[in-house]
C-alpha cells in the first residue's frame, strides 16, 4: 500500500458517493415533493390508498439491512451495469438503498414551509406545478441543502460496506487489508481517510446551506 | 361587483360538521372599501377565502362580475384570481427572494417578460414608497415595510379586486395606519375594489364605507358604517362598537337623585360645532361631562355622552331643549328631571 493506493481509494470513494447522491437524488426529490403535494391536504391531494402505498414501499426499502439489499437487487444492477462486482456495480445498490432516505428528507424539509407561502401563491393563480418549482424548492434550499449534505454523509458510510460485492475505495482497503489480513494500521489509516471525508463533506455542505438562506440577517 | 348568493361552507371534522359560513348574502360594490368584522372563530378568514374559492364553498355561489367563480375550471380559476389578489396577516413573502423578485413573482406565474417584469415592479416599489428595499430580502424589513412589499405584490397583476385578511393585526398602531392609508389611495387611484377582514372596529372605522358583521358564521348585520356605528341593533355588532358596553353606559346608581344627568346620543352630528362648549357661550349654562365615548367618522359624530346638569330645574330644561335643537342630537333623562 502506498500513497498512490489510497489516493485512488479516496477518488472510488469519492465518485461513488457523489454518483449514487446525486441518482438518488433523482428519484428521491419527485418522490418527496410527491409525498407532500400529494397529501390529502396537499396542492396535488392523490388517492389515499396510492399514498399508503408509496409509503410502504418507501419504508420497505428502507427496513431492509443494506449488505441483504445489495444482494437482493443483483439482477437490477446486471440489468443496469452489466456486471455485480466492482466499484460501477456499487453504485446501484447505493442508489437503491438512498433513493427512500432522500426522498423522507426531502419530504421533512419541504413540510418545514409555512403554509401561508403555498396559499399565497395559490391566491396569485399559481398551478400546482408553478408553486413546487417556484415556491416549494426555492423556498426550501437550504434545508434541502442540508439535507442533502447528510445523505451524501450516510451514503458514504454505505459505500464503505460495498467493499464486501468488490466494490473499490476506502471501504474495500479497510476489509481486504485492515480485516482479512490483520493490518490494523491500515484499517485506522482508512477510518481516518473517511472520517475526514464526512467531515469535509458535512462542513461544505453547513457553509452552503448558511450562505443560500437569505432569512438570516447579515 | 362581488356577490355572495346563499354561501355556505361546512368543515367535515371527525367529531361531526362544523358550520363556518351559512347563507351569506353580500353584495359588494365596484370600487367599495367593504369591512367584515368580527370576532375570532366568526368564520371571516373562511368568507374571504370563499371569494377567491381558496376555500371551496359547500354552498351557494360566489359572482364576480357576473361570473359564477365555483363553476370555472381550474386553469381558468387560476387565471381569474390574477384579478382577485390577497394580502395576508403573515404576509406571505417568499423569504428567499428579494423584494423585487416578490413583486416579480406574480407577473412571472403569469408569464410576463423578465424586464417587463421587472420595470413594473419597480414602479410598484415606488408606488408603495420603497424603492429602496427593491434588492433586500424580506427578513431584512419590518413587518409594515413586508406588508408594503405585499401590497405591490398584490398590484403586479392589475386586480379588480383586493382581499385583505387582517391585513394590519400583526402591525402596531402606527403602522396600521399608514398601510390603512396607503390601501385608501390604492383604492382611489386604482379604483380597486377591497375587502376588508378585521376584529378592529378601529380599522373599518378609519377605512371602510360599508361594513358586515359576521357572528358564528352569519352576517347578523350589514350597512353603511356609519348606520352600523350609530345604531347597533345586534348584541354582536354592539359588541364591537362598543367592547366595554360603552364608557357611557357607566352605573347610574353613583348619582344623588335629584341630579339632573342625561345621556346625548349624537347620530351624525357635525363635528365642526362643539356642543357642549357652543352651550356655554350662547346659553351661558355649564354643565360636566361625566364620561363620553364619541368617534369621529369622516367629519360626522356618532357616539353618547353622559352630562351632568345645573340642578336648577328650569336652567337643566333650557340646557335640554337648546340641545334637542340640534341636527343629529338626541337627549334622553337618566336622572332627576
Amino acid at each position: 500500500m502506498n500513497i498512490a493506493d489510497y489516493g485512488f481509494a479516496i477518488w472510488e470513494t469519492f465518485y461513488v458517493t457523489v454518483l449514487s447522491t446525486a441518482f438518488a437524488l433523482v428519484l428521491g426529490l419527485p418522490l418527496g415533493v410527491l409525498l407532500v403535494a400529494g397529501d390529502k391536504d396537499g396542492i396535488l391531494p392523490l388517492p389515499g390508498w396510492l399514498m399508503h402505498l408509496i409509503n410502504i414501499v418507501i419504508n420497505i426499502l428502507r427496513s431492509v439491512p443494506f449488505l441483504i439489499l445489495m444482494i437482493c437487487v443483483f439482477p437490477l444492477t446486471r440489468a443496469i451495469v452489466g456486471t455485480t462486482v466492482g466499484t460501477k456495480a456499487t453504485i446501484v445498490p447505493l442508489v437503491v438503498a438512498a433513493f427512500p432516505f432522500v426522498a423522507r428528507l426531502v419530504e421533512t424539509s419541504l413540510r418545514e414551509l409555512d403554509e401561508g407561502v403555498v396559499e399565497a401563491a395559490q391566491s396569485m393563480g399559481a398551478t400546482p406545478f408553478q408553486i413546487i418549482t417556484k415556491v416549494m424548492i426555492p423556498e426550501c434550499l437550504p434545508g434541502l441543502i442540508s439535507s442533502m449534505t447528510t445523505a451524501l454523509t450516510t451514503i458514504l458510510g454505505y459505500s464503505a460496506m460495498s467493499g464486501v460485492i468488490g466494490g473499490g475505495g476506502l471501504g474495500k482497503i479497510a476489509l481486504s487489508y485492515g480485516y482479512y489480513r490483520y493490518q490494523t494500521n491500515i484499517m485506522i489509516v482508512c477510518v481516518v481517510l473517511l472520517v475526514l471525508m464526512v467531515q469535509a463533506f458535512q462542513s461544505v455542505g453547513t457553509l452552503w446551506a448558511t450562505k443560500s438562506d437569505k432569512r438570516l440577517r447579515k | 361587483m362581488i356577490e355572495l348568493k346563499y354561501l355556505s361552507k361546512t368543515f367535515q371534522m371527525k367529531d361531526g360538521a362544523v358550520k363556518a359560513l351559512q347563507n351569506i348574502n353580500l353584495t359588494i360594490p365596484d370600487g367599495a372599501i367593504y369591512g367584515i368584522i368580527g370576532m375570532s372563530g366568526a368564520g371571516k378568514s373562511t368568507l374571504v377565502r370563499c371569494i377567491n374559492l381558496l376555500e371551496r364553498p359547500t354552498g351557494g355561489s360566489v359572482v364576480i362580475d357576473g361570473v359564477a367563480m365555483e363553476t370555472l375550471s381550474p386553469a381558468s380559476l387560476r387565471k381569474r384570481r390574477r384579478e382577485i389578489t390577497m394580502i395576508f396577516q403573515q404576509f406571505n413573502l417568499l423569504m428567499q427572494r428579494t423584494c423585487l423578485k416578490n413583486v416579480c413573482f406574480p407577473m412571472e406565474l403569469a408569464g410576463v417578460k423578465k424586464a417587463e417584469a421587472e420595470k413594473r415592479a419597480m414602479e410598484l416599489l415606488e408606488m408603495v414608497g420603497l424603492p429602496d428595499k427593491a434588492n433586500a430580502y424580506p427578513a431584512q424589513l419590518s413587518g409594515g415595510q413586508k406588508q408594503r412589499i405585499a401590497i405591490a405584490r398584490a398590484l403586479a397583476t392589475n386586480p379588480k379586486v383586493l382581499l385583505c385578511d387582517e391585513a394590519t393585526s400583526a402591525l402596531d398602531p402606527n403602522t396600521t395606519h399608514s398601510i390603512l392609508t396607503l390601501i385608501k389611495d390604492i383604492n382611489r387611484k386604482l379604483g380597486i375594489t377591497v375587502v376588508v377582514i378585521t376584529h378592529q372596529m378601529s380599522v373599518v372605522e378609519e377605512i371602510c364605507d360599508s361594513v358586515a358583521i359576521l357572528d358564528g358564521g352569519v352576517v347578523v348585520e350589514q350597512g353603511s358604517v356609519q348606520e352600523i356605528f350609530a345604531n347597533p341593533k345586534t348584541a354582536a355588532a354592539k359588541r364591537l362598537v362598543a367592547p366595554n358596553g360603552g364608557s357611557a353606559a357607566r352605573d347610574l346608581s353613583c348619582f344623588a337623585p335629584d341630579d339632573h344627568v342625561v345621556r346625548v346620543t349624537f347620530n351624525g352630528s357635525s363635528t365642526a360645532k362643539p356642543l357642549v362648549a357652543s352651550l356655554a357661550a350662547e346659553k351661558g349654562i355649564l354643565v360636566s361631562v361625566l364620561s363620553a365615548d364619541t368617534r369621529d367618522l369622516s367629519g360626522q359624530c356618532y357616539g353618547s355622552m353622559l352630562l351632568k346638569l345645573p340642578a336648577e330645574l328650569a336652567v337643566a330644561q333650557q340646557a335640554m331643549e337648546y340641545m334637542r335643537s340640534q341636527s343629529g342630537v338626541t337627549v334622553e333623562e337618566v336622572t332627576g328631571i
